[in-house]
């Protein structure tokens, strides 16, 4: 602290400010009721902000210069916009709802959160076991089949996750065919022998990462394909085997990549209710919907949703902290091919294995279970209805898709030119939806959007005396806000991973030439960024189509898509009805994965 | 940004105009919020619809969501009736002050009085009970005929329940709570926990097939699964043949039933259109189409059961006010907590 009678340093705008904010030690400075400036006390010393200067540099954008153009505001309130979900949900820890909180944590509570992190920690686990290896081998190896791997490996995505775990339970349950069978040959009856329990916890961990594996798989792909050749053939010429080459080079390059993939899964994970409800596993969600729909509280349900949205800030936090300031860029400006290991006898048909048994539990075989029963069933599943289902689903899925990459983009982008601290928690906070449930976050549409459109209607009402009703509620916009809300963090991840690549010096280049910036975005940033834009669209444009508990109740009259009809035939039992349904959802998630396959092959090409 | 406008504003046209623009009050139309799934509805529909020339318009959903929906959109909401299953959803329903008094001779007529609210918030229109099913085989029924049996330590590791998320145990354990009072309820879902053959997982479906491939001697679920199962594949009918059903407590209270219902909502812009459906769907053809497609007993006597549903015979049903169901139903989900019912 300075001495008491030296004045203050006052910080103009030039000046580093300090950064990040400790907004603890922060104070204002007022003159006659109006706050014109800021104290920070920071490193032993105090400074004085001019008001002025803190709006620019902190809200605004860099330097202070023009801080409320497009950039410095429109950015921050698409991010708020696209917030409001979530921060609908969180408004509710200012409820007191303080007994049925005694209750749940005297009975339950423990329970959600033991079995939410064991299932975080397994899918965590089995989603990088499988994504990482496969990615490497595929991209790294040379066996016979790695050409049809490469893309196959991305297709149980397009599996949604009660699907496959109505499928799996089918097949496997004590009354499926197989256990029949088994008890029918030698014999058994109940409790004479053992069989693993698919409706459990390790089931559902298991189910959870066959369908979300890919996330880490596509991710960890691009790195290594990324990967200059030069930095692993250093590390062979130090000595490094291929395994040791993997483990202390490739692996920590591509960590920020297989990071990401590994938050989507994991927010999925958190967010995903169709599964762990079928197995009985009581986790977060199903004790978030237990809470409303059993004990009735709408608040203390929130307020659980809430709770599983910090775990995932501090998940995200913590990884942050781990990396410190550590990042990660590639030297080399030329690729060439990677090198690849050819292998050949028993290890090319271990590679082989490797990639075959994901894809092969992860997809066909629930497809092919899927495509028996669709076999048994179409005659009467089958209809012209079935037509307008499809055309919903993918006109949605369409729709959505690009809606979001378009926010997206700006969003990723805004950040890059203008990284103030509002704009970087905006653009977070923006991207928190993944991590709620679907019905959370149709809840959170739900309020906000009825209130807007009564509140425009009265205001008619009472000035005009006309009646404008209900704009937004119950229309495809509204559906389509929540889809973009709940799955912004897709988009985001792709296209930030994208963007990261272009280096600064290429805006900056662009900038010195006299482009305005939404021109840099045009002829520098959108060539350069294809590849990642068409797998952002793409995720999107899946996610949508699985999409369920917000379109069911978001949805207009009369409204039906794939995921609906499948859904609900299968909630009640008739899973051999609901399998046209969802293998038709399964085929239209199929192309987009191949066409997104053809792109990370072609952008390394193009690299070169 | 030309080329991204270029493709958004035609995009975002087609979105609407798939859409449509949202319906509300027209002349010739009701629109409905459904929890009832669409499949077990859209026939009557649109059966109402051939006859009286009114179209119907559906969105089907989860009750609470379809519930919060219908509160936030306020006096404009443009649903005209809130369909949904499970007293305990209709009552919430009228405390949340959705419905209006309907004044029907009809509908009092018809319905009887326990399955509807006594100033005309929500009327019952089909029902369901929740029974105890057993291994023919291999397990001697004798020694149940009463819920509070199932709790006898003698069915030890012998019994299959679904998880209490589902309501459909909730609203059985409030019926509990309301006969015999909230002790003698946990003392009873204690008893029944010590009983289970496996934790509680899947449907009611799931525990007659468990039943019939023996991995539980008795079960407990509702009377509609057993026709469906029943009446399909050739699996499910071998299975159902394996069972016997027995209906609880016919010397007491009577087999706790429950009800599928609707209110009409208090802005509706199709009040009439929403009563006059309201009205079909207890006459006596949309009443056997209930027993006959869904199999669920209908709400208005002397309609003919399908043969599945007569093939039961006659039972004794619990005519506790439902409205009660619903009141108790919080307290039975934190008994079931503390007791340990997943």
């Amino acid at each position: 602290m300075p001495a008491e009678n030296e004045p203050l340093p006052v910080l103009s705008a030039p000046t580093p400010l300090p950064q990040p904010i400790d907004f603890r030690l922060m104070a204002f400075l007022y003159l006659r009721g109006v706050p014109v400036g800021i104290y920070f006390f920071t490193g032993g010393k105090t400074f004085v902000v001019p008001m002025k200067h803190f709006f620019a540099r902190y809200i605004g954008g860099r330097g202070g210069s023009r801080p409320l153009d497009f950039w410095g505001v429109g950015v921050p309130l698409v991010a708020l916009a696209l917030s409001v979900p979530v921060l609908v949900v969180l408004s509710s820890v200012f409820k007191p709802t303080g007994e049925v909180w005694r209750h749940l944590a005297a009975t339950v509570l423990p329970d959600y959160v033991g079995n939410s992190l064991l299932l975080m920690l397994g899918v965590g686990f089995g989603t990088l076991l499988i994504g990482v290896s496969c990615a490497w081998v595929c991209t790294l190896c040379r066996f016979p089949g790695r050409r049809f791997f490469q893309w196959a490996l991305l297709l149980p995505m397009a599996m949604p996750a009660y699907i496959i775990a109505y499928t799996y339970t089918g097949m496997l349950d004590f009354t499926g065919p197989l256990q029949t069978a088994l008890r029918a040959w030698f014999e058994w009856g109940h409790g004479d022998y053992w069989f693993p329990e698919i409706r459990s916890l390790p089931g559902a961990v298991l189910m959870l990462s066959l369908v979300l594996y890919p996330y880490v798989y596509l991710l960890a792909r691009a790195a290594f394909l990324e990967q200059s050749v030069c930095v692993l053939e250093a590390s062979r010429t130090l000595g490094c085997g291929p395994w040791r080459s993997f483990f202390s080079v490739a692996l920590p390059m591509a960590r920020p990549a297989i990071i990401a993939g590994l938050t989507l899964a994991l927010m999925e994970t958190l967010a995903d209710f169709g599964t762990v409800q079928y197995f009985g596993v009581d986790t977060f969600t199903t004790g978030i919907f237990r809470t409303w729909y059993g004990l009735g509280d709408i608040d203390a349900a929130s307020q659980l949703a809430a709770l599983m949205m910090t775990f995932v800030l501090v998940l995200i936090v913590l990884e942050r902290w781990s990396r410190h300031r550590a990042r990660y860029h590639n030297t080399g400006q030329r690729h060439q091919d990677l090198p690849g290991y050819q292998l050949c006898g028993g290890r090319a048909l271990a590679a082989f294995a490797v990639c075959l048994l994901p894809l092969m539990l992860g997809f066909l075989l629930p497809a092919a279970q899927l495509g028996a029963w669709a076999w048994a069933t179409w005659e009467h599943t089958f209809d012209a209805d079935f037509l307008v289902l499809m055309r919903n689903s993918l006109l949605l899925a369409a729709g959505a898709a690009l809606l979001t990459l378009t926010l997206a983009l700006l969003l990723a982008y805004g950040k890059r030119l203008r990284p103030t601290p509002v704009i970087r928690v905006g653009v977070q906070v923006a991207s928190m939806g993944y991590a709620v449930p679907g019905l959370v976050i149709a809840i959170g549409v739900i309020i906000p959007f009825a209130w807007l459109d009564n509140t425009v209607d009265s205001w008619m009402r009472d000035n005009f005396n006309i009646s404008t009703g209900l704009l937004l509620s119950g229309t495809v916009a509204a559906l389509l806000f929540a889809y973009v809300a709940r799955f912004m963090a897709v988009a985001l991840h792709a296209v930030e991973a994208g963007l990261g690549k272009v280096k600064q010096s290429m805006d900056d280049a662009a900038r010195v030439m006299g482009m305005r910036p939404f021109q840099v975005l045009r002829r520098v940033h959108l060539p350069v960024l294809r590849g990642s834009l068409l797998t952002a669209l793409l995720l999107v444009f899946v996610d949508v189509l699985k999409e369920l508990p917000a379109t069911l109740v978001l949805r207009p009259f009369n409204f039906n898509t794939l995921a609906v009809r499948a859904f609900e035939l299968a909630s009640d039992e008739f899973l051999a009805e609901s399998s046209l349904a969802a293998l038709a959802i399964v085929a239209a998630g199929i192309v987009p994965v191949i066409l997104l396959s053809l792109t990370i092959a072609r952008s390394r090409r193009e690299q070169k | 940004m030309h080329r991204l406008c270029s493709f958004m504003v035609p995009l975002l046209l087609l979105a609407f105009s798939v859409a449509g623009a949202p319906t509300s009050a027209a002349a010739d139309e009701v629109n409905i919020y459904s929890a009832r799934q669409e499949a077990l509805i859209k026939p009557l529909l649109d059966r109402f619809s051939e006859l009286s020339g009114i179209k119907v318009n559906l969105v089907a959903g989860r009750p609470e969501a379809l519930l919060q929906r219908l509160q936030s959109e306020g006096r404009n909401s443009p649903a005209d009736l809130l369909l949904t299953v499970d007293a305990g959803n209709l009552s919430r329903a009228m405390v949340a002050g959705v419905f209006q008094p309907v004044e029907s001779a009809v509908l009092s007529a018809v319905i009887p009085a326990n399955l509807r609210d006594p100033e005309g918030h929500w009327f019952g229109l089909s029902k369901r009970a929740r029974v105890i099913i057993y291994a023919k085989d291999r397990f001697d029924p004798a020694g149940i005929s009463t819920y509070a049996d199932l709790a006898n330590p003698e069915l030890g590791n012998k019994i299959c329940i679904r998880s209490s998320s589902n309501v459909y145990n909730q609203s059985l354990v409030a019926s509990r709570i309301a006969h015999g009072g909230e002790e003698a309820a946990e003392e009873w879902v204690r008893g029944l926990m010590a009983n289970l053959a496996r934790p509680p997982r899947g449907g009611d479906r799931d525990q007659i097939r468990a039943v019939a491939a023996g991995q539980c001697d008795v079960a407990v679920v509702n009377t509609y699964y057993i026709g469906g199962m029943a009446n399909g594949n050739e699996a499910d009918q071998a299975a159902v043949a394996a069972i016997g059903l027995i209906w609880p407590d016919q010397d007491g209270y009577g087999t706790h039933i429950n009800v599928s219902g609707a209110g009409v909502t208090k802005y509706a812009g199709n009040r009439d259109n929403a009563v006059k459906l309201l009205e079909f769907l207890v006459s006596e053809e949309a009443q056997s189409w209930y027993a006959s497609a869904n199999y669920e007993f209908p709400v208005r006597s002397g309609v003919e059961l399908s043969d599945t549903l007569a093939a039961w015979g006659e039972f004794k049903a619990d005519d506790l006010d439902l409205a009660r169901l619903g009141e108790y139903n919080p307290e039975a989900v934190r008994l079931m907590d503390r007791a340990g019912w997943r």
